[in-house]
């Protein structure tokens, strides 16, 4: 087994990243993911990769779209407003139907907000700014290990789906440092393996076959219809396969916490603090949050009486979690904005609240 | 072993981020778990700069601290925010080279280290924070001191391999 | 008989014994029927641009990006691999692809549009990196696909949809120099505008293109043509006289000629 190490959140991803064969690396600086940036420039060109600081998020994500079309497997990151810049970029990634993996480091805003982390970029990852019928697959780990093993996978499923692939944590995941045990390196692809594995990609024809033309434009409407529902295909299937999903005390609960990343983390003391005064709760941690597992929420037994969407923001997962839910429960939101992370005292309070329990 | 759950703040340039994660890093190298989580704020010296450290035997779920079993503060804004945090009957650590004021606690140690002093005794003001960082190691026992000097050993290598006998002797000479 | 048949037919000599073949269809280019306007210049600079590529025996070594602008469907018509960009983003996806594919020639063709105006940033950065690859901006000084809309190379008076009254200096600025501007940059290193108006100004742009592609293969730096082009549909010209606006107006504007030539490449 390999060793383990103590590296900051944002370090090991990348160096997670390129463990999974990733050789290209596009960015623009961005608080608080910049040691992404900063720890792609120092190594990729060590395993004969390449690294371009770009001149703006929209350049970046250009840039990657253009070494992902070439063949590439590429890694990009970013925070809020960056990520927010490149939604453009990820319409045109679904569209193409380019592979390529996104890490995006959440801070608080709206505007420019604050560097401190938050958890209000809910909707702009799973729902997305950029226009047209499209989804990202986002995945949301709760600790620097879990999003280290998971960043071979979204390479995967993005190369099987031929979809861009999200990684969505906080600043608290991205800043803060715990023991952890990289994965075994997986050999980079080049050269002519790259056209063999990725028929598709742009890799000059050689003479040798048609040209390969990268494109979303469709003039005749009944092409671009068949071209949407074979992209929607995909997304059904996804559905299907890509649903992950941690339960904790849901038979026994009172009260069950509906909670993502770092914030799924501070919850499960707010569990501990509820079961030391006799009150038992579960907690529902979504890993994937689209698709969102809104078939767990049917395991919630009818006896219990509140549940609590914990999250830094003013409420945005509450909503799939009410669909989740279908009425069967009162549904109410214990959160902190601002760039402040909320406490496990605040959210034992707030599910006091929620059963009418004094305080 | 009880779960330590510290507080480590001063002002950027301190070295406050840097002694939270040697302890980290020692508790690892025993094998248990641990977090680091620093409070990054958008100045990059000067400004104020805390981190919390937890050291368990068992899973650590949340990473923040809101009742710590120790407070390090190394500046007079330190001691004025955190202060409160600590539990009672928890170790309250004042560096008083920069702290004049009392603590308001009267259900926590109290210890008050005169680190900058110390260190210049030691001939060098920067490891005023290892001179902290040993009276925290040997009053908490939060890790082994042996571990933190085998923590040295990994990071002072190349140019700092100098700083490494001067470090180390910082590490006891709160006691003096 | 569709465009594509007459296409064919031209490609196929029926009787070789009695006719000589004048003109051919270079491998470059797809016999597909374009939706260019008659009279367009972009079929010639697609055209010049893909020749020199065959010439060179480059096709299959090629990769290109198309724009957004009435070029969009360029990769619909050339011969090599191509994918579609976001409107201005061109130079960026070159220079991701760049990374990957290291050993090949890379291209983009942009309007002014798309090139001068949304897409200022990227090409300018590129230009400023020293990309190696070549970008082909074609100028004819209006919005084409989206209806003739002021373009930042519009010229002071020209009438638009946008500036009915003619262009204004005062609340339009004057019209963009692009080539000079990627002049400025030190990562550019073949810099040059040319025209498609005459069938001389024609063979001079295809030497530009050759001497483009060239410093791209020697890799010596980012390589920038442009090409002033007609827009008889939106300047409401027939095509003979776009011409003649084209020669008159805007090259007295936008003077042709090599503004950087690294000494490699003669």
């Amino acid at each position: 087994m390999n060793e383990k190490v103590l590296m900051k959140g944002n370090e090991a991803f990348a160096e997670a990243a390129i463990r999974s064969g990733c050789r290209y690396y596009f960015g623009y600086p961005i608080t608080p993911q910049n040691e992404i940036t900063e720890y792609m420039s120092r190594e990729l060109a060590k395993h004969g990769g390449s690294f371009v600081q770009a001149e703006s998020e929209i350049a970046a994500i250009n840039m990657a779209y253009g070494g992902a079309a070439a063949g590439g497997k590429v890694l990009i990151s970013s925070s809020s407003p960056g990520i927010a810049l490149m939604q453009e970029g990820f319409s045109f990634l679904c569209s193409t139907e380019i592979p390529l993996v996104i890490l995006s480091v959440s801070r608080g805003g709206p505007g420019v907000g604050t560097i401190q982390p938050g958890q209000a970029d809910y909707y702009q990852s799973t729902r997305g700014g950029g226009n047209g019928d499209y989804h990202l697959f986002v995945f949301a780990p709760s600790s620097i290990q879990e999003a280290v093993d998971m960043m071979a996978r979204a390479f995967d499923i993005a190369e099987e789906y031929r979809n861009p692939v999200m990684i969505y944590v906080d600043g608290v995941l991205g800043q803060m440092m715990e023991p952890v045990v990289l994965p075994k390196p997986i050999p980079a692809v080049s050269g002519d393996e790259i056209s063999k594995l990725r028929p598709w990609a742009m890799t000059g024809t050689d003479g040798k076959r048609e040209h390969n033309v990268i494109k979303s434009l469709y003039l005749k409407p009944e092409e671009l219809e068949a071209r949407i529902l074979d992209m929607d295909q995909k997304y059904q299937k996804a559905k299907k396969e890509l649903v992950l999903c941690k339960t904790e005390g849901l038979e026994e609960a009172e009260v069950v916490f509906v909670a993502y990343g770092s914030t799924a983390r501070i919850t499960e003391e707010a569990v501990d603090l509820l079961a030391e005064e006799g009150i038992q709760a579960g907690l529902i941690r979504p890993v994937s949050l689209w698709p969102f597992p809104y078939d767990v929420f049917d395991q919630i037994p009818d006896t219990v009486k509140a549940v609590i969407s914990v999250e830094l923001s003013m409420g945005q997962m509450i909503d799939d979690v009410k669909i989740g839910c279908k009425g069967r429960f009162p549904v109410s939101l214990s959160g902190r904005v601002g760039g402040i992370l909320i406490t496990p005292p605040e959210i034992a309070a707030d599910a006091k609240k929620a059963l009418g329990v004094r305080a | 072993m009880a779960t330590h759950k510290l507080i480590i703040a001063g002002f950027g340039g301190q070295g406050v981020m840097l002694i939270g994660q040697m302890i980290a890093y020692a508790g690892m190298l025993e094998g248990k778990e641990v977090t680091w989580m620093p409070a990054y704020g958008p100045e990059m010296r000067g400004g104020t700069a805390n981190c919390t450290v937890v050291i368990s035997d068992r899973k650590i779920s949340s990473p923040i601290v809101t009742e710590a079993t120790a407070v390090v503060a190394m500046n007079l804004p330190s001691l004025h925010k955190f202060e409160k945090l600590v539990k009672p009957g928890g170790l309250l650590f004042i560096n008083s080279s920069l702290i004049h004021e009392d603590a308001d606690r009267d259900d926590v140690e109290v210890c008050r280290i005169d680190a900058n002093e110390i260190a210049v005794r030691l001939q060098n003001d920067k490891v005023s924070n290892m001179v902290i960082l040993g009276a925290v190691v040997s009053k908490t026992g939060v890790v082994k001191m042996g571990s933190i000097e085998k923590v040295m050993d990994k990071l002072f290598t190349g140019n700092k391999v100098k700083t490494l006998p001067l470090n180390k002797k910082a590490l006891t000479a709160w006691e003096a | 008989m569709t465009g594509k048949e007459a296409v064919q037919s031209v490609m196929v000599d029926k009787n070789p014994k009695s006719m000589k073949a004048v003109f051919q269809y270079t491998k470059g280019m797809l016999p597909e029927e374009t939706t260019y306007c008659p009279g367009c210049t972009h079929g010639i600079a697609h055209r010049l641009i893909m020749e020199v590529l065959d010439e060179k025996g480059l096709l299959g070594q090629t990769i290109g990006v198309a724009p957004i602008g009435c070029s969009i469907l360029a990769h619909h018509y050339m011969n090599v691999d191509m994918c579609e960009s976001a409107h201005g983003r061109a130079p960026a996806i070159a220079t991701g692809i760049r990374r990957v594919q290291k050993d090949k020639i890379i291209f983009t063709y942009q309007g002014d549009g798309d090139l001068a105006s949304i897409g200022t940033g990227e090409i300018v950065q590129a230009a400023h990196r020293g990309e190696k690859f070549t970008t082909f901006f074609i100028n004819n000084a209006i919005y084409g696909m989206t209806g003739g809309q002021m373009a930042p190379t519009s010229l002071i008076g020209q009438k638009t949809t946008t500036s009915a009254e003619g262009r204004d200096k005062e609340s339009a600025g004057m019209p963009i120099r692009m080539a000079e501007l990627i002049a400025t940059m030190d990562g550019a290193v073949f810099v040059e505008r040319v025209s498609v108006d005459s069938p001389a100004n024609i063979r001079k742009a295809k030497k530009a293109v050759q001497n483009a592609i060239e410093v791209q293969e020697k890799r010596l730096g980012f390589g920038f043509v442009e090409i002033l082009s007609t827009c008889p549909t939106n300047w409401g010209l027939n095509p003979v006289k776009s011409l003649e606006w084209l020669r008159e107006n805007m090259i007295p504007y936008y003077p042709l000629g090599n503004l950087k030539h690294p000494r490699e490449v003669k």
